[in-house]
């Protein structure tokens, strides 16, 4: 990461998305785009790699499943098959319509808190986190591009300032 | 304008045929006496090990009993053309119904990424007309006693049956026909005004037939959820006259719901293979995947919540229904949960699947044939018993109808554009993606 670096403020979303397209298209490496909303396409056009929270939370739900099945078996199956109310007891397919709601309700348990614990480990976010925004207004309405400098200082603003950037500072980091 | 190719001309005429001689051979091989009935059944047992006779042998039943057994088993293989021919029409009818469902939904809804698909779905809902006749025809010929499969149409069984008697108010042939007369009637007036209208829109220069479509179809929506309830009570939960659940409409329906939008789906699919829908993406197609995702579990919901309630109480008046199907339907009876559930759970549960159509179109077909078997899994058990075979006159059932349903639509598909132009969210829909 370069140790000075450029933010460029603008106060439009689809100003925004023209600017990261321009800027891409002239080989700069963007190091972080700062938004106070989800703005739609713009993962697309910085060429973020797509998540795969989707497919950690399918594994979770898997495991949620298989620990219901196991936690059920065994006790109700094995350790102690009592006979409660005529239900069948003697191996888990047979009462196994009895145990579904809670092998649902555990996948779906396990699939949503795992996934948004990782969701939190994976941007890190925790209580007490010192707050990353650069500038308090990126919470409210502008948006920030943030561009490492490497000895093109000049070439980079002259970029930007034709993007519609409505603000360009250098700071060090 | 689409062209209705000939290939698909053809092939629909022959499916028919194939499907006429099927049935056709099914009523022929049917036993006319309870001496055939008994050949057959004695015949089919030489190849099992004959393990009727000799139960019942072995317990020392009486003659009298073995005499109304005979007549019970002669009743079974009389009915079991006509359950197939039942089955095969009720379920190609349900698809279109399911498909008029989905259509007055996305008119109700406004939804802005379906409007381009109307016309796919106004073809499809033009087979209610000749499916919901074939349907009556047979619930006519029902009530003619030309068959048993409404146990409560024999005015015979009735005399010795109290629970029958107290349902004679609402289970009577008159009021039975009348009421089925009126739901389709409904049925198809809205799909009819519903078209008309639709048509009417490309040609105005104002939304004013866009606006009678939605308010149509609010009321529609109204009237058919009533309608679709009653509808399964009398067509297919009084097959079983013993025997109730409060959920059995939903079910049916969500039967109904998710065959039709995987039919419109594949539909949809075929022509745009062939070019005619240049505009229909691949998020369309996604998103009716989305919906075959949905409502599959949708379906495995109600399925299981009407299963398991039953299964945990365990009264017998009303277990009665699922022992019969697990003791002579096992692999029908759980293979179409794997079918409508597993299959579709793991197969359309990534995005990217879902984009890939002949991915779309695989699952298309698992689905429909689990809903084949689950109509199946409705009808049969209390039509014919443990008699059931998926043979010639059932695969004939299915050929003859699919057929009619390919031809019927198909036709209607080549009589406007297949693309409107003039809604107010065409726009919206051509540009959709997701």
């Amino acid at each position: 990461m370069a140790s000075k670096v450029i933010h460029a403020y603008y106060d439009d979303d689809d100003v925004l998305m023209h600017a990261v397209k321009k800027v891409k298209a002239a080989n700069h490496h963007i190091e972080e785009v700062y938004c106070p909303f989800p703005v739609h396409g713009l993962d697309k056009a910085m060429g973020l790699a797509p998540t795969r929270i989707a497919i950690t939370s399918f594994m979770y739900g898997c495991l949620g499943l298989i620990v219901a099945i196991v936690m059920m078996n065994y006790i109700m199956i094995t350790d102690w098959p009592q006979d409660i109310g005529g239900k069948p007891s003697f191996s888990y397919m047979e009462n196994m319509p009895a145990f579904v709601p809670i092998m649902f309700e555990m996948t779906v348990f396990f699939a949503a808190h795992l996934m948004v614990i990782t969701f939190y480990l994976r941007s890190r976010l925790w209580p007490f986190k010192k707050a990353e925004n650069p500038d308090v207004r990126t919470t409210d309405d502008h948006f920030v591009m943030e561009i490492g400098i490497h000895d093109n200082e000049a070439a980079l603003k002259e970029l930007l300032s034709d993007t519609g950037a409505v603000e360009i500072n250098s700071l060090e980091k | 304008m689409y062209t209705f190719s000939n290939r698909l001309k053809i092939g629909s005429i022959i499916l028919m045929i194939l499907g006429a001689i099927g049935l056709g051979i099914g009523f022929v091989s049917a036993p006319s006496t309870v001496e055939e009935a008994k050949e057959m059944v004695a015949a089919q047992d030489d190849g099992h090990g004959g393990g009727h006779e000799a139960a019942a042998s072995e317990h020392g039943e009486e003659v009298a009993h073995d005499a109304s057994h005979d007549e019970h088993v002669f009743h079974q293989l009389q009915n079991r053309p006509w359950s197939a021919l039942y089955v095969a029409a009720f379920f190609f009818f349900m698809i279109a119904l399911g498909v008029l469902a989905f259509y007055a939904v996305q008119r109700a809804s406004q939804a802005g990424w379906s409007p381009m698909l109307f016309r796919v779905m106004e073809g499809i809902t033009a087979y209610l007309v000749p499916g919901g006749i074939a349907v009556f025809v047979i619930l006519v010929l029902s009530v003619l006693h030309m068959n048993h499969m409404f146990p409560w149409m024999d005015a015979d069984v009735v005399a010795h049956d109290k629970l029958l008697q107290n349902k004679a108010g609402y289970l009577n042939p008159t009021f039975f026909l009348i009421r089925a007369a009126i739901f389709l009637g409904g049925w198809i007036l809205y799909r009819e005004y519903s078209r008309k209208f639709s048509l009417a829109q490309d040609e105005a220069d104002d939304n004013s037939n866009f606006k009678k479509n939605f308010r149509i179809s609010a009321a529609f929506l109204v009237f058919y959820l009533i309608s679709e309830s009653i509808m399964s009570w009398d067509w297919i939960m009084s097959v079983d006259p013993h025997w109730f659940s409060t959920l059995f409409g939903w079910y049916v329906f969500a039967s109904m719901f998710v065959s039709g939008i995987t039919v419109i789906a594949m539909v949809s699919i075929y022509l745009k293979s062939k070019g005619y829908l240049p505009d229909v993406n691949d998020s369309h197609i996604h998103d009716l995947a989305k919906f075959m995702f949905g409502i599959s579990i949708f379906w495995t919901y109600l399925w299981f919540g009407q299963f398991m309630l039953i299964w945990y109480a365990n009264i017998p008046e009303e277990v009665t229904y699922f022992v019969t199907r697990i003791e002579d339907y096992k692999l029908p009876f759980f293979g179409m949960v794997a079918m409508n559930f597993v299959f579709p759970l793991l197969l359309l549960m990534n995005s990217d699947y879902k984009r890939v159509n002949w991915f779309v179109i695989m699952a298309g077909i698992v689905i429909l044939a689990g809903h084949y078997l689950d109509v199946f899994n409705m009808i049969m058990p209390a039509t014919v018993g443990d008699q059931w075979y998926i043979g010639i006159p059932e695969i004939g059932g299915i050929l003859f109808f699919a057929g009619l349903f390919i031809f019927w639509v198909f036709r209607t598909l080549t009589k406007a554009p297949l693309q409107p132009k003039r809604n107010p969210y065409i726009e919206e829909s051509r540009q959709f993606h997701y």
